[in-house]
């Protein structure tokens, strides 16, 4: 085969502007209604009682409608939106059948809104990150199989054959969801297997969706990232390799919590591959080390403190999951706030502000306008930082806390529930903080796809009523 | 890496090894799982749930319960109680063992209240040596195996679960977060149904401060007849409805009740193994049940 000459970075940006707007349109808006179902559920440890008599609003529904609409809503259709974004980029080619991706894009978002009604009205599974029904499941499964073949497309039509780090990490990422999803559906919904193997299952799912995926999208989105927005060479290609064999190999064992009713060769496995995670994410973290040193662009809340943040975090959440494999750890932490803490700084903190980072880069770029109101990235990177923090840290310290007390027979449940009152304050603040930034996020990405089409539709008017040429006009 | 296809392969790889211990492996070992029979009693376990237990279960799924209750006891060890069960014909010999094993026990009294709880040792070996004590004495004696835990000694079950328990359900809800109780066993507690129907319509009535939230739309409000159904909760104080209303559980409340009085994970498997104390033995001696009496 031989390669296509390059086409210019404008012309491919262009050609993933339909996409790329239903992709981040609908992730800013799944975001911003995950946050309010976040803030609900975090709101009714204050008083049992707010909006209890709803069976909608039950904590049982708001709860996974908060965490399905985080991964399933935001986190998926963004790193799918910057991972077609790097496919292109890196291999100098446009895009593959926009149109076809677009409708693959929407495609998904109606599968996200079925499901979300699915939990709400009581279909969910049952099995935590797996919790959108059947129905909901097989139309995100479908549209993602769609856009990740029209993804392999633009890979196979790549002008530049060498391939940079980021392309290994988006494409073992593109094979990997359909995998796990499918394994997930057809073994825990369409042909059941039978008693605990269910939950091995679901372990499994999650720790490769939360453990594998999302590391291998985000690092994509580093490795491009952090040497562009320097100016300087990614440190190194062979860390990055080293990064991305260890993680896939360690990563997806992680899923088995230590305290499973399963056989214990599983939760020990689990636990071991939780400190060798170890590996790729401190290499991960000199490689940005090294990437940004001597860099002399300051990041200003723009793009790259975004990323730098998110990197670290995603780095902190590791050392965590290998801390809570301890059995003399996990004996405490264990069931409690602390694992919520430990998924809020990963989802958060790691994953959506490095796909923030990506996006405030991309979007302008793809419309080829500066974002409509520049303050609110700024403003967008503090609320995420401090609403992150203030989620995160209560959380991992009331979980020890509340661990603790379930560890002493003498503490009525009351009572433990009374200890944790103080962190659940503190994180519901951290709450209404995300949902505030994640709304300027919201409102940024609207606004900017607004003015976008309406100028396509003034061009559009204007050819329409422009005078004919004499030379158009055909006799 | 130069191709698409060596990452794929790279990705394969990694996936299909995690794909064969994690999905595979479980369901060869566990999943053609049938009933096991229990020990000491030889009962199958576990049995299907009866029919509106199992539409309790999916109650319980629907409305999202796992969020704040786990299905798993812990457990952290196992110790062995020995207990004296006859004294038999030489009291002065059984008495001067019982002086040697636990002096506070070593008064005649103690051989009118038999069985007694005589010792906790933490293995089999010290086990045996108290046991051969007693029965030199001319004794009989008794040994049990206990598990321990804080789980259990907060009355949340006799043992560890196991995979066993999860045999019949669809789906298995072992859960994840604790920010209520555990109930795996919820239906050995000493809580009857209508206990749990007033606890699920307004938590804070039965259990003060109570900070699960209330499920009062699994009931339904009436008017009252002239007779007050039997159904209607006895509520009182705040939660109570207005004069000439009643409050009865709907066929959901009712199915969600029927399966948590179901949640019982107590026979003693080979998996884990646990004795229950001699027959008349008082149930403080081993049985935690009654630390849970609200
Ligand atoms: C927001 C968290 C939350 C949810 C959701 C929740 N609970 Fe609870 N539950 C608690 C707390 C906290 C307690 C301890 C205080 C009490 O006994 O009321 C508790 C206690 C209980 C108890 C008493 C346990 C004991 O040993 O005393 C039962 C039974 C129970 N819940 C059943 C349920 C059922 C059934 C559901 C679903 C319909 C449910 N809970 C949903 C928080 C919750």
């Amino acid at each position: 085969m031989t390669a296509p000459s390059p086409t210019s970075p404008p012309e491919i940006d262009s050609s993933g502007r339909l996409p790329l707007f239903i992709l981040f349109g609908g992730a800013a808006f799944w975001l911003v209604l995950s946050s309010v179902f976040g803030l609900l559920a975090s709101i009714k440890f204050h008083g049992p009682g707010f909006l209890a008599d709803s069976p909608m609003l039950t904590y049982g529904r708001v709860y996974p409608a908060w965490a399905n609409l985080l991964v399933f809503g935001f986190c998926i259709p963004a790193g799918l939106g910057v991972g077609l974004w790097l496919l292109a980029r890196l291999g100098r080619a446009p895009l593959a059948r926009p149109w076809l991706i677009a409708v693959g894009a929407k495609l998904w978002h109606i599968g996200v809104f079925v499901g979300l009604l699915g939990i709400l009205s009581g279909d969910s599974t049952g099995h935590t990150w797996l919790e959108l029904p059947r129905y909901a499941a097989v139309i995100l499964f479908c549209a993602f199989v769609f856009i990740a073949l029209w993804a392999f497309a633009t890979h196979r039509a790549r002008a530049d054959r060498d391939l940079h780090p980021s392309q290994w990490f988006v494409l073992a990422a593109l094979f990997w969801f359909p995998w796990i999803y499918s394994t997930a559906i057809l073994l825990l919904e369409v042909f059941p297997v039978r008693g605990i193997v269910q939950a091995s299952i679901a372990w499994w799912f999650a720790g490769n969706l939360l453990g594998v995926w999302l590391p291998l999208v985000g690092l994509a989105a580093f490795c491009y990232f952090v040497p562009k927005l320097t100016e300087r060479p990614l440190q190194s290609r062979y860390l990055a390799l080293f990064a991305f064999w260890t993680l896939i190999l360690f990563g997806t064992w992680t899923g088995i919590p230590s305290g499973a009713p399963l056989p214990a060769w599983m939760p020990t496995l689990s636990g071991a591959a939780a400190w060798l995670m170890l590996v790729p994410l401190l290499t991960v973290a000199v490689m940005l080390v090294q990437t940004i040193s001597g860099a002399k662009t300051p990041c200003a809340g723009g793009p790259l403190c975004y990323v730098k943040f998110g990197t670290w975090s995603l780095v902190l959440s590791g050392v965590l999951l290998a801390v809570a494999a301890l059995p003399q750890v996990s004996r405490v932490t264990e069931f409690t706030w602390f694992n919520h803490a430990e998924n809020a700084l990963r989802i958060y903190g790691f994953f959506a502000m490095t796909m923030f980072g990506a996006a405030y880069y991309i979007l302008p770029r793809v419309t080829g306008a500066e974002w409509p109101v520049a303050r609110f990235v700024r403003g967008h990177f503090w609320c995420g930082v401090v609403g992150t923090l203030l989620l995160f840290a209560p959380l991992a310290i009331g979980g020890v806390v509340q661990g603790a007390r379930w560890l002493n027979p003498e503490i009525t449940p009351v009572d433990v529930s009374k200890a944790t009152l103080m962190f659940l304050r503190l994180s519901t603040l951290g709450d209404l903080l995300l949902l505030l930034g994640n709304l300027l996020f919201l409102v940024n990405v609207f606004a900017l796809i607004a003015r976008h089409c309406r100028a396509m539709v003034r061009v559009l008017y204007a050819d329409a009523v422009a005078p004919l040429e004499p030379s158009e006009v055909k006799p | 890496m130069k191709s698409a296809a060596l990452v794929f392969l790279a990705a394969f790889l990694a996936l299909s090894a995690s794909w064969g211990g994690f999905v595979l492996a479980p369901q060869l070992q566990l999943g053609r799982g049938a009933q096991a029979k229990a020990l000491i009693t030889e009962d199958l376990y576990p049995l299907a749930r009866p029919g509106l237990a199992r539409q309790g279960l999916e109650i319980y799924r629907a409305n999202g319960c796992m969020y704040c209750h786990t299905q798993q006891v812990r457990q952290e060890g196992t110790h062995v109680e020995i207990y004296l069960t006859e004294g038999g014909t030489n009291a002065a010999g059984v008495l001067a063992a019982l002086q040697r094993l636990s002096p506070a026990l070593a008064r005649s009294e103690t051989l009118d209240s038999l069985p007694v709880k005589v010792v906790e040792v933490e293995d089999m070996v010290a086990a045996d040596r108290a046991l051969k004590t007693l029965k030199d004495a001319g004794g009989k004696a008794e040994t049990v195996i206990v598990p321990t835990g804080a789980d259990l000694a907060r009355g949340w079950g006799r043992r560890r679960t196991v995979a066993q328990d999860f045999l019949y359900d669809q789906p298995v809800q072992p859960g994840v977060m604790r920010i209520g109780p555990d109930l795996a066993n919820i239906g050995l507690r000493p809580y009857d149904a209508d206990w749990h129907y007033r606890h699920l319509y307004a938590p804070a009535s039965v259990v003060e401060n109570s900070k699960m939230p209330p499920y009062r739309y699994l009931f339904e409000k009436r008017k009252a007849g002239a007779e007050p159904s039997p159904e209607a909760l006895k509520l009182s104080g705040a939660a109570a409805p207005e004069d000439g209303y009643e409050i009865v559980p709907k066929a959901e409340a009712k199915a969600l009740v029927a399966y948590l009085l179901n949640l019982r994970a107590e026979a003693p498997l080979f998996e884990s193994p646990y004795t229950p104390p001699p027959a008349s033995a008082p149930a403080t001696n081993a049985a935690p049940t009654t630390a849970a009496v609200p």
